[in-house]
């Protein structure tokens, strides 16, 4: 079993000035998309309207993805479709076994992460280079993506100017960004160039015309494609959206979520190969239809991978996304990983103060925060909880149902709060807990809503 | 029963009820006061450069002038002169010191810019230039993406993208870098 969140957590801690680093850099990131956000004023509708857009999509999905894959198919495109990871992966590798190749290039995609791709076909003798700057970074230093935006973000300048120095033989002791990826932009030139086939993530499939959509800064996804003779786009289930018009709500909100850009460098809309190209697209489920049956976690299946949830996210900014031994890392990942494999994760939800803040920012306003608590209690139900957490989960539930001995405790007072806050805002549990502080308040007043709430 | 079935009736299980297609009401959405002044100042933003001529003469002459000192231009752009047939090898174009391909339209909210696969002639091209220039006349700008899909047909061709500014990355320590894979230089020639 993998350790736990707390113990990896407690390990990147070790390094106090590096956790401040970031913390402050992820802080850094938030911020900007605070201001991106606050320069619309329609950015609540956007969301909105995002959220709205998304629900009707997962209600009709069956009826979506049918109509997808029979305009990508009319457009030219082979449609396959993978129940699970190791589907996806043997489809995949009979693409490139059947073409005799050995060698690929892959744009960011946190599917094929998910599903473990690049060493799946590493075993078969087969080289995968990772085009996307953070990604080749993490890669060479044999280590998994920690942000699902910024893969390298736990790394420090020297971290890379070393790893460089051995993989690509840049100069001892130049921290410089600048020159580091210049040295990067000539290697992975190179491997654009001679590559036959690429691998790119989908960040929007549009049922209506069977197209799809990657978005990049480095344009390292448009480099490998347009070079390539196949292209392979990896997608799960979830990423339909409806109409065309409907990418105007999500690419507005996408990098201005992300990473306070007002969009991303390249938006591409891939329909139809180009001439003598091949184009396949393969639809993964891989526990997608089961976490579609989760009343309380469906809407997790509405995310844009943004990770507004992860920069925002206080225990995530101080201990990293290692720590979540997940592809997908931070709140949200805290969310799908139990639906994968629940008790390899039974930790990850309790990784999060339940402060809000991932609710407050997401732009497809998934209720991050509460689902969090939910699966904490199916965690309980099912005997998967560490007993550390189980003493502390009924200690705060006897406290906080006693509202007398809370006051009475004091500095014991002060001392749940410090070390347990992530129960105090669960209104189940905490009757002090004001609903204005909640996303999407009920329509009641604070009495009426305390004398429900009270005999929790 | 096959993957692709399995996956559908899963989803017919496991799916909520039917939850309706909002209604979305684009008009209700403000508009910048000025959108070449809103569009300009966000392409700077995204680290690229306006430049106004008054008239397609100035292209030609710009074209024009690059060629004959001996620089590989590749030239899309019918008023730029002679429109240039693109090589498919990209090892051949690796090389190419500046493309000018012509826009459909600018987004003003982020200074985004469509462009066709017929207008690029290869899709590696407006990517593996090392500079690029988009072209566009006064009058192509729209306020906001949701008027930029009202405009366009996104599968007209096989191939579209909205380009905002050049090649960039910040994946080390968060500098931002311009140049990642792509363009290193990105100018919007307006023909005003
Ligand atoms: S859950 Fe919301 S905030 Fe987090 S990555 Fe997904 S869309 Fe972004």
């Amino acid at each position: 079993m993998n350790p736990s969140h707390a113990k990896l957590a407690e390990a990147f801690n070790a390094d106090e000035k590096r956790t401040d680093w970031h913390d402050q850099t992820l802080w850094f990131v938030r911020q900007k998309r605070d201001k991106a956000a606050h320069v619309l004023p329609e950015w609540e509708k956007l969301r909105q309207w995002a959220s709205d857009i998304k629900d009707h999509t997962l209600s009709n999905l069956d009826v979506y993805l049918a109509e997808f894959e029979q305009k990508a198919t009319a457009n030219g495109v082979q449609v396959h479709w993978a129940l699970d990871a190791a589907d996806h992966n043997a489809i995949i590798h009979k693409i490139i076994r059947d073409q005799g190749l050995t060698r690929i290039v892959k744009s960011k995609s946190m599917l094929t992460e998910e599903c473990h791709l690049n060493d799946y076909l590493q075993q078969s003798g087969i080289e995968v280079i990772d085009t996307d700057l953070g990604e080749r970074i993490v890669q060479f230093r044999k280590e998994p993506p920690s942000h699902i935006v910024l893969p390298a973000i736990h790394l420090k300048k020297q971290d890379v100017s070393e790893t460089f120095q051995e993989h690509l033989g840049t100069e001892a002791g130049n921290y410089d960004p600048q020159y580091l990826t210049q040295a990067a932009r000539i290697h992975l030139r190179e491997k654009f160039i001679q590559s036959e086939l690429a691998i790119t993530g989908v960040n929007f499939a549009v049922a209506e015309t069977g197209g799809f959509v990657v978005c990049t800064n480095e344009g390292n996804a448009d480099m490998g494609v347009h070079s390539a003779k196949i292209h392979i786009g990896c997608m799960g289930i979830e990423k339909i959206i409806p109409k065309a018009e409907h990418l105007g709500v999500f690419t507005r909100l996408l990098a201005r979520s992300a990473t306070g850009q007002p969009i991303t460098t390249y938006t591409s809309h891939f329909h139809r190969p180009r001439p003598g190209q091949e184009m396949h697209i393969v639809i993964v489920d891989n526990g997608r239809t089961r976490q579609l049956g989760r009343e309380d976690f469906r809407n997790s299946l509405k995310c844009i991978r943004c990770a507004a949830c992860f920069n925002t996210c206080p225990v995530y900014r101080r201990s990293g996304g290692h720590s979540y031994h997940t592809a997908v890392a931070g709140p949200i990942g805290s969310i799908l990983n139990p639906n994968l494999d629940m008790k390899a994760n039974a930790d990850l939800p309790f990784a999060s103060t339940l402060c809000g803040s991932c609710t407050n920012v997401c732009p497809v306003k998934i209720n991050i925060h509460e689902q969090l608590w939910k699966w904490r209690q199916v965690i309980a139900e099912e005997g998967l909880v560490a007993p550390s957490k189980k003493y502390s989960m009924k200690m705060m539930a006897f406290v906080l149902a006693r509202p007398s001995l809370y006051r009475i405790a004091g500095s014991a007072g002060r001392w749940v709060m410090r070390n347990l806050s992530f129960l105090v805002k669960v209104k189940s549990l905490n009757p002090w807990y004001k609903q204005r502080e909640m996303p999407d308040a009920p329509k009641e007043s604070f009495r009426d809503w305390y004398k429900k709430n009270k005999e929790v | 029963m096959t993957g692709r079935e399995k996956i559908l009736s899963d989803v017919v299980k496991n799916k909520p009820t039917a939850i309706p297609l909002p209604v979305l009401d684009f008009k209700s959405i403000d508009q910048p006061f000025d959108i070449l002044e809103t569009f300009t100042k966000y392409v700077q933003a995204v680290g690229g450069e306006v430049v106004h001529v008054a008239h397609e003469q100035a292209l030609l002459q710009q074209v024009t002038n690059e060629r004959s000192a001996g620089k590989y231009i590749i030239n899309r752009v019918p008023a730029g002169g002679q429109v240039d047939d693109v090589p498919v090898d990209p090892a051949i174009l690796e090389s190419v010191y500046r493309a000018y391909i012509k826009g459909s339209f600018g987004v003003a909210e982020n200074g985004a810019i469509w462009v066709m696969e017929s207008a690029m002639g290869n899709r590696i091209l407006p990517f593996i230039c090392e500079q690029l220039v988009l072209v566009l006349h006064k009058t192509e700008l729209v306020a906001n993406m949701h008027e930029a899909y009202a405009s366009i047909q996104i599968d007209k061709e096989g191939y579209g993208v909205f380009i905002a500014g050049p090649s960039k990355t910040a994946d080390i320590e968060q500098s931002l870098v311009i140049g990642a894979h792509g363009p290193k230089a990105l100018s919007v020639l307006i023909i005003m």
